[in-house]
């Protein structure tokens, strides 16, 4: 028995009872489509999520005050709480840390801001002019705060886009107006591009002023409440994150450090830890996909035992006219496995669909790997012979004499 | 060349053993056409499945061509059957849903036969057995029951056997039907030489073969040959 024989057979069985056939199909379609859908809705939202803490700057190590938590460490103190990192602790990273690229210092309070009649409560970030290069901020018009108005104390404003469009009404210039941030009043000078993105620190509803005038009028200390630091590459953050800690430790003459009254983020770690989190909830989208896969694959092969016992007769004259119990077994084997393979093909076009529709209506941008669907065309082969293969086995071992019996 | 030499088929059901043959010996020669003919019961079917190397004897021995096949293996069991035997059955077993032609082409897929060939020699087959083109690409259930069987009989040809054995051929048919098909077996038999065994529980369809072999619980009372053989009086 050639190849083409054996296909042509299976062509003949399958398209015998078309009915059947794309029902059971329908197992294998639904389960390698939403796995397919499942994996690339699970790989969308890790890559969302990543270019999301990405937006907020690149290389970028966080010092933020307070306690230090390690694993199984107590409670502490809220973060914008405490007030353990200075001005001057800044100063001393940019002169001592030599490999950071640059370090922008701020002060974040929320405070009630009014002009002419509207108004919003947004985040103001007292910052300096390295702010946009370590955080990725882009200017779309007028400028951003110059280490000039931070010197002379400038009442000068960056905002935000959505907080533009909450100040002021649309079609209003609001270049050179004047907005009240705690009742004082401030020029603005600039307003960012929208960057999107939400949760990380989303700078499109946010106003910027010079560190110098926040410390002064808003908050009235010499505190900031963070600083940002950028390195210079990739692989000298770890190096720079030990660096700060080691110097601030100095700094606030602290030996132990787990007593640190500081924290020093890492945003490889904060991706790091994103990532596992989404590639969980792939992996447990995958599961819940594979477990219809699998019931899929339990239909194939209760279709192949009817099959096999319906065609019982059938057996038994491809026996008497010569087919081996190779040849049956083979049969049937691709009976199954043609059903899991076809079944995977249009599975893959579902999911593939699938995930198309989800990214175009704007939930998701999806992403679907090759090595998705690869693993869901294996699979489906496999469940096929898996399944396939019992059955196939019950009808090669049928006596011809028996089956050529069989009512 | 069929020999069969002291054959013997026991079955066993739990503790209860039952002999269907006692020591059968024949010898059934190139071009003969012999109906195997008993009650039911009497051990005919058994007797069938051996000649037909279904199944193999508890003991004695069976040559086929030369060739013994009372000690063969499942697999070289069904190389006998795919090139020495050609079966007709009572109930056809034709696949359904599929045409007369891939019917009979269906024993050479198995002989590894290429397809131009395949359908040379199912054509040929149909037409021996008398059935015309017009109906090759039929569906055997858009068949007649004589049409019908006279595609088995043509699939029983198709690998040019040694031996064809039918079963009941003529069961399921009416008894002008009946007349037609067992004409066409002895028009085989004399035109082309075949050796056909008939197996049958009547009388009258027995006697359209030339020798008959009667058997009864599990051995033969009888091998002779048909005085007056019946042919068919009207033209086929």
């Amino acid at each position: 028995m050639t190849t083409i024989d054996i296909l042509e057979e299976t062509y003949a069985a399958l398209s015998g009872n078309k009915v059947r056939s794309g029902l059971t199909m329908l197992g294998i379609v639904i389960g390698i489509g939403s796995v397919i859908a499942m994996v690339s809705i699970g790989q969308g939202a890790q890559t969302s999520i990543q270019s999301s803490i990405q937006s907020i700057g690149s290389n970028l190590v966080l010092v933020l005050p307070g306690a230090q938590r390690g694993p199984g460490a107590g409670v502490s103190t809220g973060r914008g709480a405490a007030r353990t990192l200075t001005q001057s602790d800044a100063d001393a990273i940019v002169k001592k840390v030599t490999t950071a690229k640059a370090v922008a210092p701020e002060i974040t309070g929320r405070y009630q801001v009014t002009a002419k009649g509207l108004n919003t409560n947004t985040s103001v970030v007292g910052t300096t002019a390295s702010y946009p290069s370590v955080r990725n901020l882009e200017i779309d018009e007028g400028v951003f705060i110059s280490d000039q108005n931070n010197s002379s104390l400038s009442k000068v404003a960056v905002i935000g886009p959505t907080t533009r469009n909450d100040l002021f009404a649309s079609g209003t210039e609001a270049l050179g107006q004047t907005i009240r941030i705690k009742g004082i009043e401030f020029k603005v000078i600039g307003i960012t591009k929208a960057k999107g993105g939400s949760g990380f620190g989303s700078q499109d509803d946010m106003i910027f002023i010079p560190l110098t005038s926040a410390q002064r009028f808003l908050a009235g200390s010499q505190y900031v409440t963070t600083i940002s630091v950028q390195a210079q590459s990739a692989e000298l953050m770890t190096n720079i994150q030990t660096q700060i800690t080691d110097l601030l430790l100095a700094r606030h003459k602290i030996t132990d450090p787990t007593q640190a009254d500081f924290t020093v983020l890492n945003q490889a770690d904060i991706v790091a830890t994103a990532s596992s989190i989404t590639s969980t909830f792939t992996i447990l989208l995958a599961a819940v996909a594979g477990i219809s896969l699998v019931v899929g694959g339990i239909g194939i092969m209760n279709m192949m035992l009817t099959t096999v016992t319906e065609r019982t007769r059938e057996i038994g004259l491809r026996k008497a006219i010569g087919a081996r119990n190779a040849d049956i077994s083979i049969q049937f084997l691709v009976e199954a496995v043609m059903l899991t393979f076809i079944g995977g093909i249009i599975g893959v076009l579902l999911g593939l669909s699938i995930s198309y529709i989800i990214t175009s209506l704007g939930i998701l941008t999806t992403s679907v790997s090759l090595s998705s669907i690869l693993l869901a065309f294996g699979v489906s082969a496999l469940i096929g012979i898996v399944f396939g293969y019992y059955p196939a086995r019950r009808a090669a071992s049928l006596s011809p004499i028996d089956a050529l019996r069989f009512e | 060349m069929i020999e069969i030499k002291d054959v013997t088929k026991t079955y066993q059901t739990g503790d209860i053993e039952f002999q269907a043959l006692k020591g059968v010996s024949f010898t059934i020669k190139d071009g003969e056409f012999v109906a195997i003919m008993g009650p039911s019961g009497s051990g005919k079917s058994t007797l069938m499945h051996i000649l037909g190397a279904l199944d193999t004897p508890s003991s004695g021995t069976y040559f086929l061509d030369g060739k013994d096949v009372s000690t063969l293996s499942d697999d070289e069991l069904a190389d006998i059957r795919k090139d020495h035997i050609g079966f007709v059955f009572q109930s056809f077993n034709l696949l359904p849903r599929t045409t007369v032609l891939r019917n009979v082409m269906l024993p050479l897929i198995y002989a590894g036969m290429d397809k131009p060939e395949r359908k040379r020699l199912a054509v040929a087959a149909l037409k021996a057995a008398g059935l015309g083109e017009s109906h090759f690409f039929h569906l055997s259930n858009q068949l007649s029951g004589g049409q019908i069987q006279r595609v088995a009989i043509a699939r029983a040809l198709v690998n040019n056997p040694s031996l064809i054995l039918a079963d009941e051929p003529t069961g399921n048919l009416d008894s002008k039907t009946s007349e037609v098909v067992l004409a066409t077996f002895q028009q085989l038999n004399k035109d082309q030489g075949h050796t056909i065994i008939l197996i049958t529980h009547e009388r009258d369809v027995a006697e359209h073969a030339k020798r008959i072999i009667f058997i009864k619980d599990g051995a033969i009372v009888e091998d002779s040959m048909t005085h007056k053989r019946k042919t068919l009086t009207t033209p086929l």
